[in-house]
């Protein structure tokens, strides 16, 4: 069966370029351009691993993941950050709310899959 | 018989030994040694001075005239002091921590430092101590003409008033000497409170001596001394039950409120504790001193011939048995009772008149400049010595007045009631948080005048000062005003009578002035500090962690400190915790800075009262704080015009610091806005390196290349745009912009929008009628941009199905004005002052399509064009409203 990846991702240009890449090589995308509808898919579908956009309308990337990692059931679900302001300082928030990759855009498709897959390992 | 001779040398020599004893003391207490001088023992011991010539003499003579109602003196102390954790532990520690001086200065600190109050009481307790100094010079002149008389049993009615003058002055050189020799600001006397001690017990030997002497010599034993009292016609005196209560109530009171006795418990008490030994110490001192009374009482009027004065049995009993050793003793004894009395009472005295008459008034007159300099302190000891002068002066009038011929314990008693006016204001002020100055005041008017009334003046004699119509027919005639009969309430005993009475009013007018009259801020604030007092714990001044907000701390630092010195201080803590803003958590470190800080601007006991008032919770409300810290501020507004200088200076600073405050400010926007640009900029470009790589796979079908390529391009377009707003944003930010000034009507200005913003789909727009008729002299084609803008962000945003853009024009005055009125959901309230802003957007980035730099153009432009653009409410959809003068 092929690994489930959830994007959370606002911007549909950037939604349609992450889904195609991730599609050729071999993974399952949903995508969602609202925070508060993604908390309810994640729940829903469990997927084994996410890629979350920081500046989301209604509820900031930040918001989400400090929900899933409060909540035991979703609390080491794999998580890649994904901002486009590309400071350090957000980087730091990041990792310190426990996101386990942080990218920063614009990036190179390869880096994107490199990451999903040290994220979710060659199962 | 004894040589009155003897008896003189033997109170001078008496004299020079109890100089000798308060010189020593006074000395070793100012090496800092002698701990045992502070002991609980001698603090008990100098408690006795409650004990005067009355105790000595008038006991015996008050139980030979009416049993055993004397207890009752002795009863109410006993009661004060087992009961000491109620009034007296609370008076010693508020007179601690207020630096107390007196009875008057409690008072007048308690309800707010009012020196009216502190004049009222001293002038109140001089008078009511008036009677109670003659009755020293009374017995003293009695005890003198007993041993000069040939028959010392004779009856002594009218004694020589040359004894008593001379008495008097010998008194007030004496006391002057004793109490006046320096200053001291805590008004403590360790020489005195020795010689004090020395008395105690000298009075109470010599009592116990008499009283073994009449016991074991004259009655023959325990025994027969119990048959002697039972069948005297003193175990049959019954005292009514209002007097009993009432006297045992009065001397209570008297203990509390005589000056002397305020002054050796609360003023010279150096340690809280010496309290509980004094709890049970002197009740049994007092036990001791009464043990004989009633004795010595029954063997006088047994063995004295009819109509011998009992008031002077004590000395008369040894010298009609030839005792002469005992009756010298008995003499000293009765000595030392009435000198200590006079001493520590007109140096209590002395202090109140000083501190509460002389030095305001002084002060007064010698201009507010006036500081306490060697001036003031001679104009201070120069006061207390006339004080004392005066004080026996008056002791001595009223002896001459009232004939030398009353009953001793019938003085003390009008003393009593006199003093006991202050009670209530006294209980009240420690007890009662809406006690104010006010109701004080007429407590103690209405209390006083009462007294005076009732007791003070008829005691003086009738005719003296009250004619004999006054007291028989009452004031002016009116039979409800009879000073012994107010109200026509007949047939009470005297004494229960006025006491009654003064106080009942007394306490009504203190509650009733209190009730209906509003303390001043700082008598709010002295009130919770004496009613908190035993809160306070005295001793620890450090803050645990509070409840106090920082928030409410800053505000009540600012109207102290002044807002630029409250925030620096504040910041400086906060970043001392790591904390970024003007809000330390008030950690005990933090509060302890804060109250050394204050305490540079409004005093030590102050800031820590306030501190402690935010910190502990306790009922004093903010507001009444705020209202203190308002009124220092006035004081230090007024005492600060001399530093107009620095204060320009500070001024400056302030300035200096105020610029750096609004560069640091820019520079944060600036860093805000650099992130806003950075995702702006990096969205688009996102989009174009990924499906760039992704063109690059050869393997893609030629319809996906042809719909990537379209991406990239359109992205490429977004972020020309944006480039293409920023700078223009710039230029018309920073004022550089060239107008071209053109006149043309608002039709040509709308057509040109219109075809511009790409018009046509489903939106409609509505122009203007009047469209044709509106000439326009501005720059056209900035004017259009905005009107683009308008156009296009109705149509991304306008959600209505059948979307309309309402177009509005009117003069007004030299103005125009342009309104734009969808009707789709309009502009949340919240939103609408953020919505020109840079970057500000409030639907989703991907409908926009742009990077919300639109509306933040539309204001640079029409403020460059002289004009406004504004959100208009109230028109169901989006509305905006430009305005811009018809001509420039």
């Amino acid at each position: 069966m092929r690994q489930h990846i959830l994007l959370i991702e606002d911007e549909p240009n950037i939604v349609e370029a992450i889904t195609f890449i991730l599609l050729r090589d071999g993974w399952q995308v949903d995508a969602h351009s609202d925070g508060a509808t993604a908390m309810v898919a994640i729940r829903d579908t469990k997927p084994d691993a996410i890629i979350l956009d920081v500046m989301l309308p209604n509820k900031s990337g930040f918001d989400i993941l400090g929900e899933l990692r409060a909540d035991p059931k979703t609390s080491d679900l794999p998580v890649m950050i994904l901002t486009a302001r590309g400071q350090t300082k957000d980087r730091e928030r990041a990792m310190d709310l426990g996101a386990d990759a942080f990218m920063t855009k614009p990036f190179s498709n390869s880096e994107v899959l490199e990451g999903i897959h040290a994220l979710v390992g060659h199962k | 018989m004894l040589s009155f001779d003897v008896l003189i040398v033997a109170s001078v020599a008496y004299v020079i030994v109890l100089f000798a004893v308060a010189f020593l003391a006074e000395r070793a207490s100012d090496r800092g040694g002698a701990k045992w001088m502070r002991s609980p023992i001698i603090y008990t011991l100098s408690l006795s001075v409650y004990c005067t010539a009355w105790t000595f003499y008038g006991a015996v003579g008050f139980a030979a005239r009416s049993g055993l109602e004397f207890v009752t003196i002795y009863l109410g102390p006993t009661g004060v002091l087992i009961g000491w954790w109620l009034i007296l532990r609370r008076l010693v520690r508020i007179g601690r921590a207020e630096r107390i001086t007196s009875i008057a200065d409690l008072i007048s600190s308690r309800f707010g430092k009012s020196a009216l109050l502190g004049g009222i009481v001293t002038v109140l307790a001089v008078v009511g101590t008036t009677p109670y100094i003659a009755l020293q010079l009374q017995s003293v002149t009695l005890s003198l003409s007993v041993f000069a008389a040939a028959d010392p049993t004779a009856v002594i009615r009218t004694s020589p008033n040359s004894t008593a003058l001379w008495v008097a002055v010998g008194l007030a050189v004496f006391t002057i000497i004793f109490g006046t020799r320096n200053l001291d600001s805590s008004e403590r006397h360790s020489g005195v409170v020795m010689a004090i001690a020395v008395e105690a017990v000298v009075k109470l030997l010599a009592l116990l001596a008499v009283g073994a002497f009449v016991v074991w010599g004259l009655a023959g034993g325990v025994g027969n001394m119990l048959a002697m009292i039972d069948t005297s016609p003193i175990a049959e005196w019954s005292v009514p039950n209002s007097r009993w209560i009432g006297l045992t109530f009065l001397s209570a009171a008297a203990f509390l409120c005589l000056p002397r006795m305020f002054h050796v418990l609360v003023v010279e008490n150096s340690d809280e504790s010496h309290l509980l030994t004094a709890s049970w110490a002197f009740p049994l001192y007092l036990l001791l001193m009464s043990l004989f009374v009633v004795p010595i009482a029954v063997v006088g009027l047994n063995m004295l011939p009819e109509g011998a004065n009992p008031d002077l049995f004590v000395l008369t009993l040894p010298i009609t048995q030839g005792q002469n050793g005992l009756a010298v003793l008995a003499f000293l004894g009765g000595f030392s009772s009435a000198t200590s009395m006079v001493i520590v009472a007109a140096i209590a005295l002395s202090t109140m008149v000083s501190n509460h008459l002389v030095a305001p008034v002084w002060l007064r007159s010698t201009g507010e400049g006036a500081t306490v300099s060697g001036d003031l302190r001679n104009v201070v000891l120069m006061s207390r010595r006339v004080t004392i002068a005066v004080i026996l002066g008056l002791g001595y009038l009223y002896y001459r007045l009232s004939g030398g011929g009353a009953a001793l314990a019938a003085m003390g008693l009008i003393s009593f009631a006199g003093v006991a006016q202050v009670l209530p204001a006294m209980l009240g002020g420690i007890y009662w948080r809406g006690a104010t100055r006010i109701g004080a005041a007429a407590g103690f008017v209405v209390g006083f005048t009462l007294w005076a009334y009732t007791m003070l003046l008829p005691s003086v004699g009738v005719g003296t000062i009250l004619s004999a119509s006054v007291l028989e027919q009452g004031l002016m005639g009116w039979h409800w005003l009879r000073p012994r009969a107010l109200f026509g309430i007949d047939g009470l005993d005297p004494v229960i009578h006025a006491v009654f009475w003064s106080l009942l009013f007394n306490t009504g007018a203190f509650v009733a002035g209190s009730i209906l009259s509003t303390p001043s801020p700082l008598e709010r604030m002295q009130a919770s500090q004496f009613i908190t007092a035993l809160d306070q714990g005295g001793i620890s001044r450090s803050w645990k962690h509070g409840v106090a907000e920082a928030e409410d701390l800053l505000l009540m630092a600012q109207r102290i400190l002044g807002a630029t010195e409250a925030q620096r201080l504040f910041r400086a803590h906060a970043v001392e915790q790591g904390k970024s803003g003007y809000l330390p958590t008030p950690t005990p470190t933090f509060l302890e800075g804060l109250e050394r800080a204050l305490s540079g601007s409004v005093g030590s006991a102050t800031a820590h009262a306030m501190i402690g008032q935010m910190v502990g919770g306790a009922s004093v409300s903010v507001e009444d704080l705020m209202a203190v810290a308002d009124e220092t501020a006035q004081i230090m507004e007024y005492s600060n015009r001399l530093e107009a200088k620095s204060e320009e200076l500070t001024n400056t600073a302030d300035q200096l610091r105020d610029a750096n405050l609004k560069l640091v400010q820019l520079s944060h926007q600036k860093d805000a806005f650099l992130s806003q640009i950075s995702h702006e900029l990096r969205t688009p470009m996102t989009s174009i390196r990924s499906f760039s790589e992704i063109l690059q796979d050869n393997a893609l079908s030629p319809s996906d290349r042809v719909k990537y390529a379209t991406i990239i391009s359109g992205e490429t377009q977004r972020l020309t745009r944006l480039l293409d707003d920023l700078l223009d944003l710039s230029v018309l930010e920073n004022g550089q912009v060239t107008l071209d000034i053109e006149t043309g009507t608002l039709a040509q200005v709308l057509d040109r929008a219109m075809t511009a913003a790409d018009f046509g789909g489903a939106l409609e727009i509505k122009r203007p009628r009047n469209a044709d008729t509106i000439l326009l002299t501005t720059d056209l084609e900035r004017l259009g941009q905005v009107m683009i803008n308008l156009i296009s962000n109705t149509r991304k945003y306008c959600v209505n199905k059948r979307p309309v853009l309402k177009i509005r024009a009117r003069l007004s005055g030299p103005d125009v004005e342009l309104d734009f009125i969808d009707n789709g959901e309009g502009v949340p309230s919240t939103h609408r002052q953020m919505i020109f802003e840079k970057f500000a957007r409030i639907s989703d980035e991907a409908k926009a399509g742009s990077a919300g730099l639109g509306l933040a153009i539309c204001r640079e432009i029409m403020t460059n064009l002289g004009g406004s653009i504004e959100y208009l409410p109230g028109q169901g959809g989006a509305a905006f409203r430009l305005r811009l003068p018809q001509n420039p």
